[in-house]
């Protein structure tokens, strides 16, 4: 099938104006009689939910968490882009669609991307009339912060929750609708399989989590707003039931997986501790602009430290290796997540990480508490002031601007960051790829939609910080309930779908006998045992840094270790009880197929671009080397094993955005 | 460090369920709580045993899925923290670990330390929202001031993370402070006071509806709270039901 994205003609700034000018509409009398189940209740999922029930549609919600209220978009801290221009710095529509763009690495698809930015406005006067407490100034208005290396303060936040307060807002436009009825809510549910009719998506098998029974569920349309796939590292910052399965089941019915290969890699996350660990937590990457990252410059010093028998403050400047202000004396500590991330990496894998594991490298504030210190002491006209005085002024700036991160920092690691280094380490944090979705946001089955980090997105090959809140609310209250009533507008006469077709029946066939065989195997390794060996090789050979060696081997390996666990899993309990074994089960088995189409996605990708670094592609610095043959979105099409799956490709144009090299010199 | 964990285990709602003893070694002091929970499951479960059910998800103190009663108290020892953010450094070798799960009347128990939260999703249907439509086509977000401190005050509120630790903690079993949160964040509002009394009344209500207790100002609540959440919201939410009351 060739891949039509649907973008209308015209000028980029009315093609959405002129779409919505256009598109079927349902009238309000027939909504009441067309039905729409939502999966995910993130920013993306809640929002989609909420906005659809109260145009009329009946809508069935599905969460795996107790509550739609625990979706992972409640852990954003940093805040939410919008081209509000409050600030009058010169933010615009433009602006905001130009900076995501070329944060992208110019790997997105521009129709999308400015609509996004044209709706960003309308996402804080909605929030804001639902009751968010964003952060206000002395005179009550909105205050902002500027975000992720851009020249335009236009980032709105409540504090470092501002993902926490916009999915509650979400969540209570939801309970407004479950109260009214038009949400009916599946907590504790999981999606296991689509299901299509007449080729088009009708409905879904679910399973009670609580009770493990199998469940038929018919819609109209299908809206999978599941989240993103960064678990397929077994470690990341994604909560830890977050999971690829229904993007992947959709998958395998026809839906085209887009740049699976693109993922986020945050270089300010908390080191691991050990092998026992379960999960990463990451720290705003705003402590880079106080903090100088280091390693010592020697080996007998890197073994000292990490047998404890000295300690990183002992260290001379002469014995300390400020690697990013070596390497990038223009940006120093201040280059882009990719070059940051990589740059840890490198220093790591050459031996020189400073904790138990080996990964781990310092951020220093003392420079900080010195110059902030001698700064405060002329502020408060202290003569000569001593080194201890210098260093007390010096923290309580420190403080009063990440005190709440030296606080994580300390109860997680148990140093006080404010009398030792902080170390570091770089995370999976967040995922570029997902479902391809044409202008409409619709898969490539008729009547699935794909919306927030599930889909390709708006992203391109690195999202900037402060837009993936921006994209899973645009995603669900603004652009979805438009172009889904174009899509609904020809069902109002197909009346309720049946549940009991042969269809319905095969797919819930499948589900039971996939959950049976995992029952029934009793193998000899739990299911963590997989999870942690696919983690790790994606994490060595498709982490930060990629080369064709390391990608071919990452497939085959991961193909034997699929089969190892087809044959050896061993997954206690029964298929009809509360069993979170079984549940973890299934979604290990579709992050192994994942995973390997993942590793295909990256050795064909040959070039770098933002989040995805091919060795064998970069400039003589050591940055992504972008090629002009490259300009497309991968859409990988299923067709059995990952190793034969069928790569579709969308060419991307730029018409209103000159390409250029990102340069950090 | 070894520890001794006194675990609850129940197979389902109607079960009786009781404690039951279990050993794990080698715990590291940098462990959190629920991995060495996940060290113990891994271990019954190659021993072909069942694992321990317990929610978890972001464990990075932010959904509010958590929930383990330890030695007494919610969420553990340590303080302004869930579970998840509980560290074992907080225990020392040869120690004993008494594991509950929540216990409340409007919590039953699913499984093990897995309870039922539902009652505070009905509490929010009640009136946890601003009755404002979804579509976009509501004022510019600065066409009202908000002074920084009904912002910040209501924002303080907000941060609730609706994990229950209050009811778990109250002798009461009571979720004044759950309630009182919600109402306040609004109360303090703008945005909320179109619908105020109509608003507490009805959460109110269907707090009671559910089965939580009632107030006795003992505070364990606000002790407990992993965010802080302070008892002026209990008080904040009994004067607007006093308001929508006359």
């Amino acid at each position: 099938m060739a891949l039509d994205s649907k973008v209308p003609k015209g000028p980029i700034q009315d093609k959405w104006t002129e779409y919505k000018n256009h598109i079927n509409l349902v009238n309000p009398a027939n909504k009441r009689n067309i039905d729409v189940i939502v999966v995910g209740t993130g920013l993306a999922g809640g929002s989609a939910s909420a906005t659809l029930a109260e145009l009329g549609y009946n809508v069935k919600s599905f969460a795996y968490q107790d509550s739609p209220r625990r979706a992972h978009s409640i852990a954003a801290q940093g805040g939410i882009n919008a081209a509000k221009n409050y600030q009058g710095d010169g933010d615009s529509t433009y602006r905001l669609f130009y900076d995501t763009v070329k944060g992208g690495d110019y790997r997105s698809r521009e129709a999308n991307v400015y609509r996004l930015a044209e709706v960003s406005a309308n996402i804080i006067d909605q929030c804001v009339a639902q009751g968010v407490p964003f952060a206000r100034d002395y005179g009550g208005l909105l205050d902002n912060r500027s975000f992720g290396g851009v020249l335009v303060s236009r980032t709105f936040y409540a504090k470092g929750q501002t993902g926490q307060q916009l999915l509650l807002g979400a969540y209570s436009a939801m309970n407004r609708q479950i109260a009214r009825g038009k949400i009916e809510m599946f907590n504790r549910h999981e999606m296991l399989d689509v299901v299509i009719v007449d080729g088009k998506a009708r409905g879904i098998i679910a399973r009670n989590l609580v009770t493990g029974e199998i469940e038929r569920h018919s819609a109209h349309a299908v809206v999978i707003a599941s989240g993103g796939y960064g678990n397929v590292y077994f470690l990341s910052t994604n909560a830890m039931g977050s999971n690829v399965t229904a993007g992947w089941k959709v998958h395998k019915k026809g839906a085209y997986f887009a740049n699976p290969c693109y993922t986020q890699i945050h270089p300010t996350c908390i080191p691991r501790s050990g092998d026992y660990q379960s999960k990463l937590t990451l720290m705003s990457e705003s402590l880079r602009n106080d903090g100088r990252i280091w390693v010592p410059k020697h080996m007998e010093d890197v073994l000292a430290i990490r047998e404890g028998s000295k300690k990183p403050t002992e260290l001379t400047e002469e014995q300390r290796d400020y690697y990013l202000e070596r390497r990038y004396p223009a940006f120093g500590n201040l280059v882009p997540r990719d070059v940051a991330s990589r740059a840890a990496k490198e220093r790591s894998d050459a031996g020189y990480g400073v904790n138990a594991t080996g990964e781990a490298v310092y951020l220093d504030f003392a420079a900080s508490f010195e110059r902030y210190g001698k700064e405060q002491a002329k502020i408060h006209n202290i003569q000569n002031p001593s080194e201890a005085k210098i260093k007390e002024l010096g923290q309580a700036i420190v403080k009063a601007k990440y005190g709440n991160l030296f606080q994580m920092y300390e109860k997680i690691v148990d140093q006080n960051p404010y009398e030792t280094p902080m170390m570091i380490y770089p995370a999976v944090h967040y995922t570029m790829g997902g479902l391809w979705v044409d202008y409409n946001l619709m898969t490539t089955v008729p009547g699935c939609y794909a919306i927030g980090e599930a889909n390709f997105s708006d992203h391109g090959a690195n999202r900037l910080g402060a837009s993936a809140l921006m994209q899973g609310l645009a995603d669900g209250y603004f652009v979805l309930p438009y172009t889904i009533g174009d899509y609904l507008a020809d069902d109002i006469r197909t009346g309720t779908i049946s549940t009991e077709s042969p269809e319905f029946e095969a797919a819930e066939k499948e589900v039971t006998e996939r959950i049976e065989f995992l029952i029934q195997n009793k193998g000899i390794h739990s299911v963590d045992y997989y999870h942690k060996k696919l983690g790790k090789i994606m994490w060595d050979k498709c982490g930060m840094s990629r080369n064709t060696e390391g990608l071919k081997t990452a497939i085959e390996e991961i193909s034997a270790l699929r089969k190892d666990f087809w044959q050896n899993v061993n997954v206690p309990g029964t298929a009809t009880e509360y069993n979170e074994q079984l549940a973890k089960a299934g979604r290990v088995a579709d992050f192994l197929e994942l995973g390997e189409l993942f590793a295909k996605d990256a050795l064909v990708r040959e070039e770098s671009a933002g989040g995805h670094f091919r060795e064998e592609h970069q400039t003589e610095d050591g940055e992504a080397k972008r090629i002009k043959e490259f300009q497309f979105v991968s859409a990988w099409e299923y067709k059995g094993e990952p190793k034969d799956a069928v790569l579709h490709k969308e060419q991307l144009e730029y018409e209103n955005i000159e390409v250029k090299e990102r340069s950090y010199k | 460090m070894d520890l001794t964990l006194k675990i609850w285990r129940q197979v389902d709602a109607k079960d009786k369920g009781k404690m039951v003893d279990y050993k794990v070694t080698e715990i590291s002091g940098s462990m959190s709580f629920l991995e060495m929970m996940d060290v113990l499951n891994e271990q019954l479960v190659n021993a072909g045993d069942e694992p321990v059910a317990f929610d978890h998800d972001c464990r990075e103190g932010i959904c509010g899925m958590c929930s383990m009663y330890i030695n007494g108290e919610a969420h553990g020892p340590d303080r302004g923290v869930t579970t998840c953010q509980l560290h074992m450094r907080m225990f020392k070798d040869g120690d004993t670990i008494t594991i509950e799960p929540w216990r409340a009347a409007a919590f039953p128990v699913i499984k093990d330390l897995v309870v039922n939260r539902s009652a505070f999703d009905r509490i929010q249907h009640a009136g946890g929202y601003i009755s404002v439509n979804t579509s976009g086509n509501t004022q510019d977000a600065n066409a009202t001031l908000i002074s920084k401190k009904a912002a910040d005050t209501a924002m303080d509120a907000a941060t609730c993370i609706g994990c229950g630790a209050c009811v778990a903690t109250c002798k009461n079993s009571s979720a004044m402070l759950f309630v009182g949160a919600k109402v306040s964040q609004y109360a303090l509002l703008p945005q909320g006071q179109v619908e105020a009394a109509d608003r507490v009344r009805n959460m109110v209500a269907q707090m009671d509806l559910e089965g939580f207790g009632n107030c006795t100002n003992t505070g364990a609540c606000e002790v407990e709270c992993p965010k802080g959440i302070s008892l002026d919201n209990i008080a904040r939410m009994n004067r607007e039901l006093m308001k929508a009351s006359i």
